[in-house]
C-alpha cells in the first residue's frame, strides 16, 4: 500500500486555477505530479457527469478549482459549480466512494503558491484515503505481480 | 407536467441484481424538464450503477438510451432492435412511461427508477410544486384558477376550514392556505359571487374511484 500513487483529476477554470498552475510552474514551485489538469472555460461548465466519469475512468480523487467567489468571469459560474460538486459528493457516496474524494477550491490566477498548496494538500488527503474502491483490485493485482 | 423523484440508489441496485446487461431508458418529456429522468440523468445513473457493480466485482454493461416520450408507442418501438442484447430495462420515465414500455415488450422485465410523485410545474429551475390531482371534473372556474383539491391539504370544496391562520394552513406555517388564496384572488377579480355558490359533494367517479380512465378523440379513430 505504501506504493500507492493516486490519480487525481483537477478541473481548472481557464481564468484562474489554470493560470495559477502556470504561475506555479514559472515560480518553480513543487507540487505532486499526480495531478492531471483539465482546462475548463469556467467551472460553470462542470456537471455531475464530468466528475462521475473521472471516477469511473479510474481517478482516486477529483477536484474543481474556480475563481474566487464574486470574481467569476461569467458572473456566477463558480456559484453554479459549488452546489453541483456538493450534489455529486452524495452521488459518489451512494456508490460507496468517500465524499472527501471530491472537492471544490477557489483561487485567483495570481495565486500560484496557493495552487501548489491545494495540490499538495489534496494529494495528501487522497493518499491517506487510499485507492478508490474501484481501483483496489487493480492495485492488489499489481502489488501481487 | 408529471413530476418524479429518483428512487433510493440501493433500491435500484436491488432491482437489477442478477442482470448482466441492462438498458437505462430515459424519457425526453416531463422527467427531462424536472431533471430526474432525461438524457443527463440516464448518464449519471448509469455511471453510478457501473461503478457500484464494478466495486462489488460484478461488472454490468449498460445501453444508455433516451427517447422522445415513453408514453407513446411511436417512440417506444424505436428501441426494439436493441432489446435482444439486454436482460432488462430500467426506465427513468414516470409510471405511465414504465407501463407503456412494459406492455409493449411483454418478454422483457421493465423496472421503475423513479417514484412518480405528482402533477405540477416549476416555480423556478429545480423547484417543483403540485398543482392538480387529476380529479376529472375541473373546478377552477369557481376557484379563480387555484385548485382546491391539490392545494388545500384537506381537498375542501367549500373552504377554508378553521385551521386557516394568517393565510397559512394549519399543517405547516410554510404552506399557503389554498382557500385564502382563492378568496383573495376572487376578490381582486371581483368574482366573489362564485364563492357564494356552494360546491356539491364531489363526484369521485371521474377520479380514480371510477377505475382506470381513458380519453378518446373520436375523430382520430380509424
Ligand atoms: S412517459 Fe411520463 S414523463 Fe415521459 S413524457 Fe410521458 S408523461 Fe411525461
Ligand atoms: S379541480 Fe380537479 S382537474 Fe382542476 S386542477 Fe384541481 S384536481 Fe385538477
Ligand atoms: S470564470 Fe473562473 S470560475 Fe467562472
Amino acid at each position: 500500500m505504501s506504493e500507492f500513487e493516486p490519480i487525481i483529476v483537477a478541473f481548472c477554470c481557464h481564468y484562474c486555477a489554470y493560470g495559477a498552475a502556470d504561475l506555479a510552474g514559472s515560480m518553480r514551485l513543487e507540487y505532486p505530479p499526480n495531478i492531471r489538469v483539465i482546462r475548463l472555460p469556467c467551472t460553470g461548465k462542470v456537471t455531475p457527469i464530468y466528475l462521475l466519469r473521472a471516477f469511473e475512468k479510474g481517478a482516486d480523487g477529483v477536484y474543481v478549482a474556480g475563481c474566487l467567489e464574486g470574481d467569476c468571469h461569467f458572473i456566477h459560474g463558480n456559484l453554479v459549480a459549488k452546489p453541483r460538486v456538493n450534489y455529486t459528493k452524495k452521488l459518489i457516496q451512494e456508490v460507496g466512494l468517500e465524499p472527501e474524494r471530491l472537492e471544490m477550491f477557489n483561487m485567483s490566477a495570481a495565486m500560484g503558491p496557493r495552487f501548489a498548496e491545494v495540490a499538495r494538500e489534496f494529494y495528501e488527503r487522497i493518499k491517506t484515503l487510499g485507492p478508490s474502491p474501484l481501483n483496489k483490485k487493480v492495485h492488489v493485482t499489481s502489488a501481487a505481480a | 407536467m408529471v413530476i418524479g423523484e429518483r428512487k433510493p440508489f440501493d433500491e435500484i441496485m436491488k432491482m437489477i441484481e442478477g442482470h448482466n446487461k441492462i438498458m437505462v431508458l430515459g424519457c425526453g418529456g416531463c422527467v427531462t424538464v424536472c431533471l430526474t429522468g432525461g438524457h443527463d440523468e440516464v448518464k449519471v445513473l448509469s455511471s453510478q450503477i457501473r461503478m457500484a457493480r464494478e466495486k462489488d466485482g460484478k461488472p454490468l454493461e449498460i445501453i444508455e438510451k433516451t427517447i422522445e416520450r415513453q408514453c407513446d408507442p411511436e417512440y417506444i418501438e424505436g428501441i426494439q432492435p436493441l432489446l435482444p442484447e439486454v436482460d432488462a430495462i430500467l426506465s427513468m420515465a414516470c409510471g405511465a412511461g414504465v407501463n407503456f414500455v412494459a406492455e409493449t415488450y411483454l418478454g422483457k422485465p421493465v423496472y421503475p427508477a423513479l417514484n412518480t410523485t405528482f402533477v405540477g410545474g416549476s416555480k423556478k429551475e429545480g423547484y417543483y410544486v403540485e398543482r392538480c390531482q387529476t380529479c376529472g371534473d375541473c373546478k377552477l372556474y369557481y376557484t379563480a384558477g387555484i385548485c382546491p383539491i391539490a392545494r388545500c391539504s384537506k381537498s375542501l370544496l367549500n373552504g377554508p376550514c378553521g385551521g386557516s391562520t394568517k393565510g397559512k394552513c394549519e399543517i405547516d406555517p410554510e404552506v399557503d392556505c389554498a382557500w385564502q388564496l382563492i378568496i383573495d384572488r376572487l376578490n381582486s377579480l371581483d368574482q366573489m359571487d362564485r364563492y357564494e355558490e356552494f360546491m356539491a359533494v364531489n363526484d369521485w367517479r371521474t377520479n380514480r374511484d371510477g377505475g382506470p380512465r381513458k380519453m378518446i378523440r373520436e375523430d382520430f379513430q380509424r
